[in-house]
This record gives structure tokens, sequence and C-alpha cells, in this order.
């Protein structure tokens, strides 16, 4: 009887220990498949061509393979649409935590949780349709798919990731803090943007960081209102992303060709990028749970 | 006292408190807008033909009833897979990790998986599981991919409302002499109940809004299948046919017509997942 017990315990024991370590396992497929197949192309045509090269042109011969430009505009873009996003988001998470009534605060919660629901063609479509056509004429210029439209449609994207996290970590600031400041003679809105917002930082940054991520992430929305032309990044051109560069070539890449092994190493230096950005957010986040 | 605050002190005060309401006006009015203009240019055009055929080259017309059904299926496939899997590495976690290091490494690879963007798991999908064990372009494949994209919600979800199990409801089965597997099965997994529930509605949103890592692992298919054929052929879901149908066919009507579908999806996942946790919460309370 009591060896029967202990069988049983030991293979749920066990049975549970793989279900734990499956996300470890997960981990490291992923790292270890876009390792695989993204260094044979780096390696073949060289490092310095790989990443310093200007021109991307896998169907002329001789073929070329510079991905410069889409490091540059995946840079870029992510800037542009964080620059944007964050004091926005910013400026809206300090309404929500401090000043907005329960209601008001309940609805505004709401809307930005739909913004964050929306799926990311439907943000593309609406690019497409709306922004697209009104930045050609606003900028007259030939074509609205461009940087611009990009980054306008990123900037949305990050805001619901940038609020949140922001929201989350001012409404950690202890109270005494900003009661300190008021009884010394500051006004309520000069405590929440001196005393509140610093005194949140860690978490201010660690929403930024998430927005850096879902920004330089995103591939779909982008793909539909960036024009998709393998440009050296300016505002106003088409131009192609990192992880548009994977989608919009990948099935029609022939399988086992350099071109197609080319797109695998892309997507490994998308891959590096956002696990660097994984780490800045975790130190953040680390830092902010020291802090509380 | 109160009318010392200075000119500019109170000039800045009004252009933060100014800054502030436009900000948070913004953000409300461009989920306002997007809805609205989604809704009105499809609405209108949603037919009982379209949304109950499949599209046809001879008739020349469009049907997206095989892209409601694909995503109807690999929805469940994902679910059926990923949620004891989930709650599953939850329960590891929170009752039998003891090694700080490994709990350590399962909660940084949660971390990580959640932070990959879905192009990058399109990608390893397509090499993973449509090449490498042979799926071929196939909802399944798709299913799986979503599996691996999904787990860290289920996980973080089971996690949160096992925290809340009473540790004297634990201690008091320990005493009376039962073994660890039947405090999990009758005590502690009763309590992931909610952490589930919560973490599906999360899943089948994103499952509903994903595109990037469907587009190389489930594929464009639009024929009509049942449940076993479906999950054995490509096909598109609703998000992918959206993509086909505006980027490469310029058939932006019926564009509209899955958009406002997946907005009123959208709409009815969020009203979910507030109900939900509101009544946990409620319960819990009691």
């Amino acid at each position: 009887m009591k060896n029967k017990s202990r069988i049983i315990e030991n293979t749920v024991y066990g049975i549970f220990l793989i279900l734990g370590l499956i996300t470890v396992a997960f981990v490291l497929l992923i790292s270890i498949y876009l390792i695989i197949s993204g260094i044979p192309a780096i390696k073949e045509i060289g490092f310095t061509d790989f990443f310093f090269g200007k021109n991307w042109a896998p169907t002329k011969t001789p073929q070329e393979f510079g991905i410069l430009p889409f490091i540059l505009t995946s840079i870029y873009g992510t800037a542009g649409a964080v620059l944007i996003g964050t004091p926005i988001g910013i400026f809206t998470a300090v309404y929500l935590s401090k000043m907005a009534n329960r209601r008001i605060k309940s609805l505004v919660s709401t809307a930005v949780s739909l913004l964050a629901g929306i799926p990311s063609v439907v943000y593309g479509l609406v690019g497409m349709l709306v922004l697209v056509p009104l930045v050609r004429v606003a900028f007259n210029i030939p074509d609205g798919a461009s940087l611009l439209s990009a980054i306008i449609v990123l900037s949305v994207m990050v805001l619901p990731s940038i609020i949140n996290v922001s929201l989350t970590s001012l409404e950690a600031v202890p109270k005494e803090y900003e009661e300190g400041s008021l009884a010394l003679g500051a006004k309520p809105v000069e405590t929440y943007f001196r005393i509140s917002l610093p005194a949140a930082k860690s978490g201010i940054a660690a929403a930024v960081a998430l927005g850096v991520g879902r920004a330089i992430g995103e591939a779909m929305a982008v793909i539909m209102v960036s024009g998709n032309v393998a440009n050296m990044p300016s505002l106003f051109q088409s131009v192609r992303f990192l992880t548009t560069a994977v989608s919009s070539e990948m099935a029609y890449a022939a399988g086992g060709s350099l071109h197609r092994q080319a797109l695998f190493s892309i997507a490994l230096v998308l891959f590096i990028f956002i696990m660097i950005i994984n780490a800045v957010l975790n130190f953040f986040l680390k830092k902010r749970k020291g802090e509380n | 006292m109160l009318g010392k605050v200075s000119k500019k002190r109170r000039f800045n005060i009004a252009v933060l408190k100014a800054l502030m309401y436009l900000s948070a006006a913004v953000t409300c009015a461009l989920v306002v807008f997007i809805i609205v203009y989604v809704l009105a240019k499809g609405v209108p055009n949603i037919t009982w033909e379209l949304i109950s055929t499949k599209p046809s080259y001879l008739q020349n017309k469009i049907g997206i009833l095989p892209d409601i059904l694909n995503t109807v299926y690999i929805i469940f496939a994902a679910l059926v897979i990923v949620l004891p899997l989930g709650a599953g590495a939850a329960v590891y976690l929170t009752e039998y990790a003891k090694n700080p290091k490994v709990v350590r490494a399962i909660e940084f690879a949660a971390e990580t998986l959640s932070g990959i963007p879905s192009i990058i798991y399109g990608l390893v999908g397509m090499l993973f599981f449509c090449q490498f064990l042979g799926f071929g372009t196939s909802l399944m494949a798709g299913a799986l991919t979503l599996v691996i994209m999904n787990l860290p919600t289920i996980m973080r979800t089971t996690q949160e409302s096992l925290k809340t199990v009473p540790k004297g409801y634990k201690e008091g089965a320990f005493g009376l002499g039962a073994g660890k597997w039947r405090v999990i099965r009758t005590i502690v997994l009763p309590e992931c109940v909610d952490g589930i529930v919560t973490g599906c509605i999360l899943s089948v949103g994103r499952i509903v809004g994903e595109s990037a890592a469907l587009l190389f692992t489930a594929g464009f298919g639009h024929a009509l299948n049942g449940i076993f054929e479906g999950l054995s052929s490509s096909g598109a879901t609703l998000t992918v046919a959206l993509y086909v149908y505006a980027k490469e066919q310029g058939e932006f009507e019926v564009a509209f017509v899955i958009a406002a579908i997946l907005i009123v999806l959208t709409l009815i996942i969020n009203i979910s997942a507030s109900l939900a946790g509101k009544y946990f919460k409620s319960r819990r309370n009691k």
C-alpha cells in the first residue's frame, strides 16, 4: 500500500516537473533554432556586408544582402513611436492615478484595454485607409505609405503598455511622499509631477522599455502602412522594418537558398534586439520591486 | 497663504493640467474613432451570404465562413493543449519547486516568452512544427505555435489564483495524513479555476487578434472543412484573411466586414474579462 502511493506521488511529481520545465524548453528551442538557422547566412555574406551593407537586393545578380536599412528603420521607427507615445502615456497615467474620479477612471481604463485588444491588422487597415492618404495630402508627397505613417500607428499601439505599467507604478508611490509635499505648500499638480513621477521613475522606465519591445516587434500593422521598400530610412519615404523584411519575403524565398537563410539571420538580429530590451525591462522591474 | 501662489507656478499648473486632460482625451478619442469607423464601414456590408459561404473563383464571390471556422478551430485546439500545460507549470511552481534557481529559471523563461514578437514565433513555428515535425502548413501547426505564445499567460493567471489558496486548508489536509497528490487534486486544483478561466479569456483575445505568427504556420487556405480535416490542412483565420483581402487583393469591403467582426469580438472579450474579474473577486471576498 505504502509503496503504491509512493509510486503515484513520484509519478505525479515527475509530470509536474516536466510541465514546469516546459517553458524553459520552449525558450531554448526558440533560441537554438534561431541561432542555428541564422548564423550560416551571416557567415556566407560576411559580417560587415550583412550588418553595414546599405543595399538589400536578393533577386539581382550579384545578390546583395545589406540589412542596415532595416536595422536603422526599426530603430528610428521605434524611437519615433516611443517619443510620441511616452508623453501621452505618462500624462494619461498621471491623470488616471491622481486626478480622475472613479467613473472617469474606469471609463478611460476600459478605453485603454480596448486599445490593447484591437488586433494589429485592424490598426493596419485603418492606418492604410485613413492615415496614409492623410499623410500624403498633408505633406504633399506622392505616397503616404512611409516611415511617418508607421511611427504614428506604432505610437498608438504602444500607448496601452506605457499607460498600464506607468499607472501601476504611480499608484505604488507611498502616500507619505505626496502628503509631505502638500504639507510643505506644493499644489497637488506640482506634487504629482515633482514628487510622484520621480518616485515612480523605475516603473516609468520599465513602461518605456515595454513600449520599445512592442514597437520593434510589431509586423502586421507596420507592413500595411510603411510601403515596404528597402530604402534607407527617411521620414517621408517607403521603408522596411526588420519584422516586415522577414514577413514580406518569407513566402517566396526559395527553400534552402541564401535569400531564405538571410531572412532567418534578420530574425536572429531582431531576437537579439528583443533580448537586450527584455534585459533592460527586467532590470527596471527589479529596481522597482526593490524600491517599494 | 492661499493667494501666494506665483503667476509662473499657476501657469505651469494650468499647462500640466491641460496636457493631462488632452492626453487622456486623445487616448479615448483614438479608441472611439477606430471602433466607430470600423463598425460604420463594416457593419452595413455584412450579409448573410458573405458570412455563410466560402469564396468561389468561378462565381467570383467571397465568403468568410471558412475563416470564421478556422478561427474557432485554432482557438479550440490551442486552448485544449495550453491549459493543462500552463496550469501544470503553475502548480509545479507554487507547490513543488523548492530550488530558487529552478524557480527563477522558469520565471525568466516565461518573461522571455511573453516578450518575443509574434513574427519570431511564426518563423520558429514554421521551422519546428511545419518542417521538423512534419505538420506542414496547417491549422494544427498554427495552434501549436499559439500554445507556446499563450503559455506564459495561462501560467501567470493560474499562479495568481493559486496564491489565494489559504495555507490552513493545505496544512489541515496534510495533518490528516493526505499525500501531496491528494492535496493538489482536492484543494489546489479546484482553486485554479479562477485563473484558468481568466487565462482562457485573455488567450482567446490574443489568438483572435494574432496574425504574424500564423502567416507561415497556418497559411492562407479558404476551404470549408470539418474540425479534424481543418486542423490538418492550411487555413486562414479572420485576421490573416483580413490581411490578405486588404493588402494583396484590395477587397476593402470584405476587409472591413472582418475588421468589424474582430472589433465586436474584442469588445465581447474585454467585457467578459472584466465581468469574470469582478465575479471572482466578489466570490473570494465572501
